[in-house]
């Protein structure tokens, strides 16, 4: 299974293995990265899953679609490498993937 | 304060488990009343998925939420439930054995003789932007809801966000504001076609200002607010004279008062008795996602379910001289004349 490292803004790092064609954000909850709130459970309508995809991988993890764009106008500190988790789909390709959380969201 | 509304069940939720509760209560003889502190029904349903489909509703193959909450709004009609949107219960006191006193922050009162608490995640209640600080001009300079105009009369505003609300609200007040200065993240907006356009027309003409960027800091004292300072999205950094400020970026899911109610909570959720969803407070009910209990799975369909034996126990406090017999709707002819259909 692909390893994903999720880290904290207060510096907690979590590097889990991630189930293929899962969301990364379910990834998060699963195991207890507690500043990825998920409200709405995967549907795209809360933003409350926020993340911002290391520099490295954005080219891999790839742009939001245009209702994830839509969705992120309810998220705070946007930048260009941020999504939402919930729209990431775990694929072979994102073995080492590392995201940050923003530092509003959760706990 | 006004006289007490009088009602055998307050509802404290009108989301799909507190509208079922309804009909389970309204075959029982049990009037309710219902309040939300969203301005319609179907919470969460209506709120954070009105067009998604569900697949897990037994007997509906699919549906979406708005679908699932049009469907009980006509199912409970025959039981006449009384809605009261846009208000949050701050406080119940007890005053009899049981009934009780809960108030809103409306200043509205009901007196009734059980309570069922089918507030799902909580209450719905804006985001707060992450801004140092904000918490001091919030009712002072800062607004997430506009109650009255008059209040941003000849005032220089910002409205913060890229939604219908943001839009709405911009044209609303560009005309009674000395300025009016949009501000959003990207130059695109999900809002209404026609408001976008109207918006655009307001730019050109010059009456509006229309800044692309997040707020980064805000200026001011003792909760007035002076001016912002916004990270424009070229990277550039500019102060914004403010004397009020309207962020819009949706709305997300608080506890709030629940935790203030004296029940036994269990990580922010109520603990309740499985054989009849009651609380450790006797007449007061807990059922949907807002409760836990060994093997508790958070779906609408076991909210009904709890909300089917509550009922049986709400039934002992609301007609107590009364002896319950169970009944079905396919054979009971007294049930199917509550439901209007003999």
């Amino acid at each position: 299974m692909p390893k994903i490292t999720f880290i904290e803004h207060d510096g907690t790092v979590h590097t889990v293995e991630a189930e293929l064609d899962r969301s990364v954000m379910e990834s998060a909850l699963r195991h207890g990265v507690s500043s990825i709130v998920a409200e709405c459970g995967g549907g795209c309508t809360c933003a409350t899953c926020h993340v911002y995809v290391d520099e490295a991988w954005m080219e891999k993890v790839g742009k939001p679609s245009p209702s994830e764009e839509e969705e992120l106008d309810a998220a705070f500190e946007v930048r260009e490498n941020s999504r939402l988790s919930c729209q990431i789909k775990v694929t072979p390709e994102l073995d080492g993937l590392i995201v940050r959380t923003p530092s509003y969201q959760g706990r | 304060m006004s006289e007490p509304i009088k009602t055998d069940v307050l509802i404290i939720g009108a989301g799909p488990v507190g509208l079922f509760a309804v009909f389970e209560l309204g075959l029982l003889d049990i009037k309710t009343h219902l309040v939300d502190i969203l301005d319609k029904p179907g919470g969460q349903c209506g709120e954070l998925y009105p067009e998604k489909p569900i697949y897990d509703i037994p007997g509906i193959p699919m549906v979406t939420g708005q679908g699932l909450t049009d469907a009980l709004l006509e199912q409970i009609k025959p039981f006449n439930p009384q809605f009261h949107f846009g208000e949050m219960i701050t406080s119940i006191e007890n005053i009899g054995d049981p009934l009780f006193l809960v108030s809103t922050d409306a200043d509205k009162t009901f007196e009734c003789k059980a309570i069922v608490i089918a507030a799902g995640g909580g209450s719905f209640q804006p985001k707060r932007p992450p801004i140092a600080g904000i918490e001091a001009y919030e009712e002072k300079s800062v607004f997430y809801a506009v109650r009255k105009m008059d209040v941003f009369k000849g005032k220089n505003l910002l409205v913060v966000g890229g939604g219908d609300s943001a839009l709405d609200w911009t044209l609303n007040l560009q005309p009674i504001a000395k300025r009016l200065t949009l501000l959003h993240r990207r130059d695109e907006f999900r809002g209404a076609p026609d408001s976008v356009n109207k918006m655009r027309a307001l730019v050109s003409s010059g009456a509006l200002d229309l800044k692309i960027g997040q707020v980064a800091g805000l200026e001011g004292a003792e909760g007035v607010l002076q001016a912002a300072t916004i990270k424009e999205k070229d990277g550039a950094t500019s102060r914004v004279e403010v004397d009020c400020m309207l962020p819009f970026f949706g709305l997300t899911m608080k506890l709030g008062p629940v935790a203030d109610w004296s029940l036994k909570m269990k990580d922010d959720l109520i603990e309740v008795d499985v054989s009849t969803f009651e609380t450790n407070r006797p007449g007061i009910f807990a059922i949907g996602d807002i409760n836990t209990y060994p093997g508790k799975l958070k779906l609408i369909l076991s909210g009904f379910h709890e909300g089917a034996l509550m009922a049986q126990k709400a039934h002992h406090y609301v007609h107590p001289e009364k002896r319950l017999v169970f009944q079905y709707t396919t054979s009971s002819t007294s049930l199917q004349k509550k439901l209007g259909v003999a």
